[in-house]
């Protein structure tokens, strides 16, 4: 049998899915192709936003040309379908191209409303949806001083934390007498529009716009209804969204009134063949403007393509849950009073700015809606109460009540829960599909992750995902193993504990102690981590050198070719114009690939073995120390230059940067650690996604802690403001040694933080308020761990015993023969070789 | 290619070139030959220095470990284990490496083809 055509119109995010779903599917009787008006593939739009912080297009990519080639799926970016054949089955694109299929996927997404206000069409007058319209409100941002977003919904305040990002006095005007008018009630809407205002942004509600002229002070001149006006350089309208049905509008297929492709349970149109999924599609009279539900129909479009009748597309739930311009806003069910009789509980507090207004069905009996803003703790609780319609306790006032000290706030246990509750919804992950997954032997949250996926995406179901987990464990009768393996019946933290305890400085003492076996590549290299935060050894003592593979046993990274990365440390970034020129001259040398990295220092690749100790003599005598790279240690601290040169800066980050790098550096920890010191709240070093993140502010520093970029990207918390940087290093010292204390193996600071019962609150209590009484001891640890501080590849390229094992052979001076490079951009780069297979049996 | 090598044994280097619980590369009869000391059991094991999974000459840099009572080494590269005696894969059975015959004698490491 031929293969079925499918073509895709549109590679948006539901799009994508779409085409995920069928390479997921493992059925092979599929060829697909897909169509984009866009330059690029696929990209997550709706963390759009973090495009300002830093994000480039490549890390909100969903997917790449390779993925697609890989699964045999044709794509043609930049070339928009234009007209539908239905008759004769083809499509038909913008430079001409005529394309058949068998089925047709209209996936083409929505365009932003633009009013129709005279004068909306000017050069700084901008829409917010594709990284192009960034790029280009980017470019505005500027020459501007001031921007104004039209629109206080969730999309139109995402536009303001750009625009605030972007460092220009920021307005937000709103039709509407509330922001997030669809989501929020009057109350939640206010207590918005106030935090929103303490953080600069001005909030102008029930403004229509009546034109945009001429300004004197500014560019343009807003006029309004009223009679007021204001001035502004740039303007991003984010009124809403309108379903991109152009294409359909032409050929005939059924449109809903206010727009949208009509589409039926099978996300089918009323064209043979043809289905419409996502924010183009109107199913029941009703547009989804949401990720979740477009996902949905894609999987279930998929899904009716491959002969499945029974998958169908019931509508979606559009509860949400997010943080806008740092203030946590949640809304569930139906929050405007539209169900008769229904009454609500309403807890404001306006000292800590908490509002949180439950709404019950007449007999008290179910909930009907709820909306919180400035703590939101209560969503998972309450959004599967209204989920899974269940019974709300005999007083329900307790669910939006804050806990008093001590108590464990009101809630419900995860036990309560049906079986079909949802409790990922970006991997549509169910409580019976976590159950199913632990009677299967997932027994931790990372084994939870990769077999369902859950608390993968948004991970905001991470907290409810491991209570289902933990409770179906104990159900099970499961004592949860956390061995670190099979040498050892402890967990890392045990150990951390033993090595502590009784002073143990040998991977063998601590066999001896309490292992059994040769240990193993999980436990060694662990142990040996414990071992380095404990007592600083240098890390190539003969008992310690067969703890570490690849990176802390030669002192570089490993790459793919066994030849390794060579990473001098350039505290903060500085770097004298000298050092520069040694680097470029080792670089040159030893003819190293040469790259500018993310943490602000240069890598050099492609070493061997027995060019390290020369490559690094070079360097530690022209002053460089090692910037262990190679380690789960510290790596760099980011810093922007602060005070000393920008007209911004209001303290002196880079100074601040080298030194915390200095104080620091080398230190041994669970994973490895990043610094980011901004000298304003612009946050150009990005200190929010790193470990620890300093921002200075009029009154000090803010410490954030927790943040991380990565698989899993996260802002740090914010542990405490306004600090000296005498509080910053204490704090700082006390944090860290606590985490190496009691993290587990590879747990980054931000899921040690997640994991850490109390969380943040928790820390404080800790580190500020001494509540466990062991900051004295904490601090005592890590002054030991900076005094004992060396460079290892100082003392390494001293020791002529330790050389010895820089070579290739240890009977030869030959290179080995396995290594091949190619040359790209003027660059070397390893060329992947198979090396006769006679060395194989 | 040195026809005697099949039987006899062949001189690498002296025994203190060995690091306890790690290993080395040698070179002979123009295979690269990873070559580990045990400490505890006090053994030596030779195997072939090439990954098959990761396309490298990388097996003497990586940990030697044990399961049960199997000793083996992890790739560096992407952590595949191999049974030092034997060469087999752990973690797929269709990968074996080839084997040598190694043994302390006068002092010297010494390597010889496994018949």
């Amino acid at each position: 049998m031929s293969k079925q055509r499918v073509i895709v119109v549109g590679n948006g995010m539901v799009g994508h899915k779409f085409i995920d779903t069928i390479i997921g599917s493992d059925n092979h009787n599929f060829e697909v192709i897909t169509f984009s008006e866009e330059s690029r593939l696929a990209y997550d739009r709706v963390q759009l936003s973090y495009f300002f912080s830093g994000k480039t297009a490549d890390d909100l990519a969903l997917t790449d040309a390779a993925y697609y080639e890989e699964n045999g799926i044709k794509f043609v970016l930049n070339d928009k379908v234009v007209d539908l054949d239905f008759p004769n089955k083809n499509v038909i694109t913008a430079s001409g191209r005529v394309e058949s299929y068998d089925k047709l996927v209209l996936a083409t997404g929505s365009f932003p409303f633009v009013p129709p206000i005279p004068g909306n069409d000017q050069e700084h007058c901008h829409v917010y949806r594709t990284i192009d319209d960034l790029e280009k409100i980017t470019e505005s941002g500027k020459s501007s001083k001031v921007g104004v977003v039209i629109g206080g919904g969730l999309l139109g305040l995402e536009a303001g934390n750009a625009l605030v990002n972007l460092g220009v006095e920021t307005h937000i005007v709103e039709f509407a007498p509330r922001l997030m008018a669809v989501q929020l009630d009057d109350g939640g809407g206010a207590l918005l529009k106030r935090k929103i205002e303490e953080l600069g942004v001005q909030v102008h509600t029930q403004k229509a716009t009546t034109e945009i002229v001429a300004g004197e002070q500014c560019r343009y001149r807003m006029n309004f209804a009223d009679g007021s006006f204001l001035e502004t350089d740039m303007i991003i309208f984010s009124a809403g969204i309108r379903p991109q049905d152009e294409l359909a509008r032409t050929s005939g297929i059924a449109i809903g009134e206010r727009g949208g492709i009509v589409i039926n349970n099978h996300c089918q149109t009323n064209i043979d063949d043809v289905y419409a999924i996502g924010e183009c599609a109107l199913w029941e009279n009703f547009i989804f403007g949401l990720v979740a539900p477009g996902y949905q129909m894609a999987k279930v479009a998929a899904a009716h393509m491959q002969g499945d009748k029974e998958t169908e597309f019931t509508g979606a739930d559009m509860s949400t849950k997010l943080k806008l311009l740092g203030v946590d806003v949640a809304s569930i069910g139906e929050v405007h009073g539209q169900t008769p009789g229904a009454q609500s509980y309403t807890y404001h507090d306006e000292i800590e700015q908490v509002y949180k207004r439950l709404i019950v069905s007449a007999d008290g009996k179910k909930m009907v809606g709820a909306v919180l803003v400035g703590d939101v703790e209560a969503y998972g609780t309450l959004l599967q109460l209204k989920l899974n319609d269940m019974d709300l306790p005999a007083n329900p006032s307790v669910l939006i009540l804050p806990s008093a000290d001590g108590e464990e706030a009101a809630g419900m246990g995860v036990d309560a829960l049906p079986d079909t509750a949802a409790i990922c919804s970006c991997f549509d992950v169910s409580k019976g599909d976590i159950k199913e997954a632990v009677a299967a032997g997932c027994c931790s949250m990372g084994d939870l992750k990769e077999s369902t996926k859950a608390a993968t995406g948004c991970g905001g179901c991470s907290a409810l995902a491991k209570q289902v987990l933990d409770s179906e464990l104990a159900s099970l009768g499961f004592e949860v193993n956390t061995d670190i393996c099979e040498h050892f019946a402890y967990s890392r933290q045990e150990l951390a504990d033993i090595v502590r305890v009784k002073k143990i400085k040998t991977f063998s003492a601590l066999l001896s102690e309490c292992g059994s076996g040769l240990g193993c590549e999980i436990c060694k290299p662990a142990v040996a981590n414990i071992l380095a935060a404990y007592w600083n050894e240098y890390v190539l003592e003969d008992e310690h050198v067969g703890l570490q593979d690849t990176n802390d046993n030669y002192l570089g990274n490993m790459q793919k070719d066994g030849t390794y990365s060579v990473v001098p440390r350039m505290p903060g970034g500085e770097v004298t114009p000298d050092g520069l020129i040694v680097i470029g001259q080792v670089a040159k040398e030893f003819n190293l690939y040469t790259k500018v990295t993310g943490g602000a220092r240069v890598d050099l690749f492609g070493a061997q073995l027995h060019q390290l100790p020369a490559i690094w003599k070079k360097l530690v005598d022209a002053g460089f120390e090692t910037g262990h790279a190679y380690g789960k240690s510290l790596r760099t601290v980011k810093s922007c230059v602060g005070d000393t040169w920008c007209r911004y800066g209001v303290k002196n980050s880079i100074g601040f940067a080298i030194e915390l790098e200095n104080r620091y550096k080398g230190l041994r920890s669970p994973h490895k650690v990043k610094f980011g010191v901004s000298g304003c709240t612009r946050e150009c070093a990005e200190a929010q996604g790193k470990d620890f993140g300093l921002i200075a502010t009029d009154g000090g520093w803010n410490l954030y802690f927790g943040g991380n970029g990565g698989m899993r990207p996260r802002h740090g918390d914010l542990f405490a403001s306004d600090l000296t940087d005498e509080q910053v290093r204490t704090y700082i010292d006390r944090i860290y040694m606590f985490y190496i204390r009691t993290a587990d193996r590879l747990q980054r600071t931000s899921v040690w933080l997640e994991n850490l019962e109390g969380g943040i609150e928790y820390l404080r209590k800790v580190v500020i308020d001494d509540s466990l009484n062991i900051n004295a001891e904490l601090e005592s640890e890590m002054e030991n761990n900076i005094a004992n501080y060396q460079c290892e590849w100082k003392t390494t390229i001293e020791n002529p015993e330790k050389l010895k094992r820089f070579n290739h052979f240890i009977n030869s001076k030959e290179e080995d023969s396995g290594l091949a490079f190619k040359v790209v951009r003027g660059q070397r780069f390893p060329l992947a070789k198979e090396i006769e297979i006679t060395e194989l049996v | 290619m040195n026809t005697t090598a099949n039987t006899t044994w062949t001189d690498i280097c002296p025994a203190s070139d060995l690091t306890p619980n790690a290993g080395i590369c040698a070179l002979y009869n123009e295979q690269q030959v990873a070559i580990f000391l045990c400490k505890q059991s006090n053994s030596v094991y030779a195997i072939a220095n090439y990954d098959p999974f990761g396309k490298a000459n990388v097996l003497s840099r990586g940990i030697i470990g044990s399961t049960q009572d199997i000793t083996y080494v992890a790739s560096p590269l992407y952590k595949q284990r191999f049974n030092l005696s034997t060469g087999e894969c752990l973690d797929s059975a269709e990968h074996k490496l080839k084997t040598f015959n190694v043994r302390i004698e006068n002092d010297q490491v010494q390597l010889k083809e496994a018949s």
